[in-house]
């Protein structure tokens, strides 16, 4: 019994790695233009695709630079992916946001346009690559070891290091460097900001490169987690991941850090004592349930500061 | 002079229209091209073609006398079972099929089946497994054996195979064929090792791709079998969860792993399993070898037993057309006949096997079922054959 439950926690941190990841990137955007990037899934659906692609290209499928080693190609392969689907993220802000921004239309249309920039996405893919669904090659082989009991791989222990990596190096990003406070100033106001001389696109787009770059990060760890991609795998983890970040405060770092694994927690003790279809039911009860006694989220502030 | 061409253009439509309807038997493909199955929808497609080309080289099929060319219509149901009942109702009420083949998978094939009956139009599913396509509904047909006959088979292969006395499932609670298909491997088990038999009984919701807690449950419960039956898509991932979770024992699967690309997802994990379908490739003799000759040669790969069926499938609805009296242009009639002539086939001599229907009840076929081991190449070997 106390083996399951270890060994369940151990899963559900591997499950909630992939949420956090993707709930920072939701909360990064929403934290500075507080907008809600509809598209944050799709984006990192678009980052599983460029890993896969990056992948198959490294590991010398087509010819190029064979026999590199898998551990290397991850190497190269991580910082590749991260850059590509950051490139994805800020054409979609200047293509789809930043043309409204600049209207000064109101926040409700940014939003649907980036509902529809995820479907964009989706069936953009589906239309170039058809239905099919991609293999993600291995990239270093699975070692399982065993502790009292307990099973882990080496790859679960490297996304769960990663998820905590990731979100240390974006709270010292957002607390600690220069952008980072001129991220948090334009939270605070966004028309004052460019009046002290802070250049507030380049911001901005400084953000949509981090929040992209994190999605991107996701997708290739998802991918090795879960080696089948398919054009919708990002539309439902990235609507639950927004609404980890939003029960952990969104705004706040630490707050979608923690929503991602306490859904992540969640969903894996339902399954595992539940039938597989309370899952949703039970997890997203509890959510509410906490969002009705603290409004905010678990570590959002009421509407002072953001980020 | 503009009005007498008008005229003239109107008039050689109206007499050309149904010189063409009646000149051509058209029929409906209702398959999943896009979803989470597309690689079912292709094979269908792919044997469709080469079915159409074959016929239509040869001059196509004689009716009552009279020689009709055979025109196949398209329908992609996106592996919903919503679509899949739009599909069919476009193809009866707006393409006037004369009779439809597919779904293929249960999820689809159970609703549409419904729909074909209530609007009498002749359906043919081919891959269908789940008892309830065909069940009181005269107008549907089956080219395969049902679960009630696949879960036993199953159930009987573990206890012989691997000597199982404890056995776990893994399912997919919201999709009809996995789950009708775990009911029946569960009770066949339990009567053959006594009531709690089946130590884990783990379900999960389509479009799930983290098996984490439920491999857990399955893996601590002591079982020495898993089984799985699952899509393609599905396989891979919850036999490389399973094994990262420390369960080394043998995972076996249903029909539905043979179909699509699973050693393309799978590639070695796969290796060594075993799983209860229709027709083993490999090895095949006779008219099969000629249908896997040619469509190899045709697409580059092997057909699968989704392709396999089709084409018998297709066939069979065929056969129902060619012993139909004559086609006489009333779309309710010549379905009624056509209906009436496919129950009379009594016998059909399948590339898949022989299947005979029975006489009364629903249209089922009795055919045999095989094992088949995923070879050390990713071959599908034929392993054995169990006949009702």
């Amino acid at each position: 019994m106390l083996q399951s439950l270890l060994q369940n926690i151990l899963n559900a941190l591997q499950w909630g790695s992939f949420y956090s990841l993707i709930a920072l990137g939701y909360c990064l955007v929403y934290g500075v233009l507080l907008l809600i990037n509809f598209a944050h899934g799709d984006i990192f659906m678009v980052g599983a695709y460029i890993a896969f692609f990056v992948c198959t290209f490294l590991l010398g499928k087509f010819g190029l630079i064979p026999g590199l080693p898998g551990w290397l190609v991850m190497t190269l392969a991580v910082p590749l992916t991260m850059i590509l689907t950051a490139v994805v993220g800020v054409t979609l802000e200047r293509v789809a946001y930043r043309p409204l921004r600049r209207k000064g239309v109101n926040r409700l249309y940014v939003v649907i346009t980036a509902l529809m920039c995820g479907l964009i996405l989706e069936n953009g893919n589906l239309a170039l690559l058809g239905a099919s669904r991609k293999s993600f090659p291995t990239l270093i082989p699975t070692h399982v070891y065993h502790f009292f009991g307990v099973t882990v791989t080496n790859l679960k222990l490297m996304v769960i290091g990663v998820a905590i990596l990731g979100f240390l190096l974006l709270q010292f990003i957002v607390s600690r460097t220069k952008i980072g406070m001129a991220m948090r100033a334009i939270s605070y106001d966004r028309f004052a900001v460019p009046l002290m001389g802070i250049p507030a696109d380049t911001v901005i787009v400084f953000t949509f490169v981090l929040g992209s770059a994190f999605a991107g990060l996701a997708g290739i760890f998802f991918a090795m987690t879960y080696p089948v991609l398919d054009p919708y795998m990002g539309a439902l983890i990235g609507w639950k991941a927004f609404i980890a970040a939003v029960v952990g405060g969104i705004g706040s770092i630490a707050g979608a850090f923690a929503g991602g694994f306490l859904l992540g927690f969640v969903e894996i003790m339902v399954v595992a004592f539940f039938p597989s279809t309370f899952r949703d039911l039970i997890a997203f009860s509890i959510l509410l349930l906490i969002l009705s006694i603290r409004p905010t989220g678990l570590f959002g502030v009421a509407k002072s500061t953001k980020i | 002079m503009k009005r007498s061409w008008l005229i003239a253009l109107f008039l050689v439509l109206v007499a050309a229209a149904p010189v063409r309807a009646a000149d051509t038997i058209k029929l409906g493909f209702n398959i999943p091209m896009t979803g989470d199955i597309p690689d079912v929808g292709e094979s269908s497609k792919n044997a469709a073609e080469m079915l159409k080309k074959k016929i239509n080289d040869a001059g196509g099929i004689t009716v009552g006398g009279k020689k009709y060319l055979v025109e196949f219509v398209y329908e992609d149901n996106e592996s919903k079972a919503e679509s899949a009942l739009s599909a069919a109702r476009k193809l009866i009420t707006q393409d006037d099929v004369l009779g439809i083949v597919g779904p293929q998978s249960s999820k689809q094939a159970v609703p549409a089946a419904e729909a074909s009956n209530d609007l009498k139009a002749p359906m043919m599913a081919p891959w269908s497994t789940n008892p309830n396509t065909t069940k009181d509904r005269p107008y549907v047909f089956r080219g395969c054996f049902l679960d009630t006959f696949q879960g036993p088979t199953a159930a009987k292969f573990a206890t012989e195979e691997f000597k199982a006395k404890k056995a776990a499932v893994l399912y997919d609670i919201a999709s009809d064929y996995p789950k009708g298909l775990a009911e029946d491997f569960k009770t066949a088990f339990e009567k053959i090792h006594g009531p709690g038999s089946v130590v884990a009984f783990e379900t999960f919701t389509t479009k799930d791709v983290d098996f984490s807690a439920q491999l857990t449950n399955i893996a601590k419960s002591g079982a020495d079998v898993l089984f799985v039956p699952q899509y393609y898509n599905e396989v891979p991932l919850i036999v490389k969860q399973a094994k990262s979770l420390g369960f080394e024992k043998p995972i076996m699967g249903s029909d539905s792993w043979g179909s699509g690309d699973l050693m393309g997802l799978c590639g070695d994990d796969c290796k060594g399993y075993y799983f209860v379908t229709h027709y083993a490739a490999a090895g095949a003799k006779g008219k099969t070898k000629e249908f896997i000759d040619e469509y190899t040669k045709l697409y580059n790969k092997t057909p699968d037993d989704v392709a396999a069926l089709t084409w018998d499938g297709a066939n069979l609805m065929l056969d129902g057309v060619k012993a139909m009296p004559a086609i006489t242009g009333d779309m309710a009639k010549d379905r009624e006949a056509l209906m009436k002539a496919m129950a009379g086939i009594k016998k059909f001599e399948g590339i898949t096997g022989d299947m005979s229907y029975p006489a009364t009840g629903p249209h089922d076929p009795i055919k045999c079922a095989v094992v088949v081991k995923i070879d050390d190449n990713g071959k599908f070997a034929f392993y054995k054959s169990v006949c009702p």
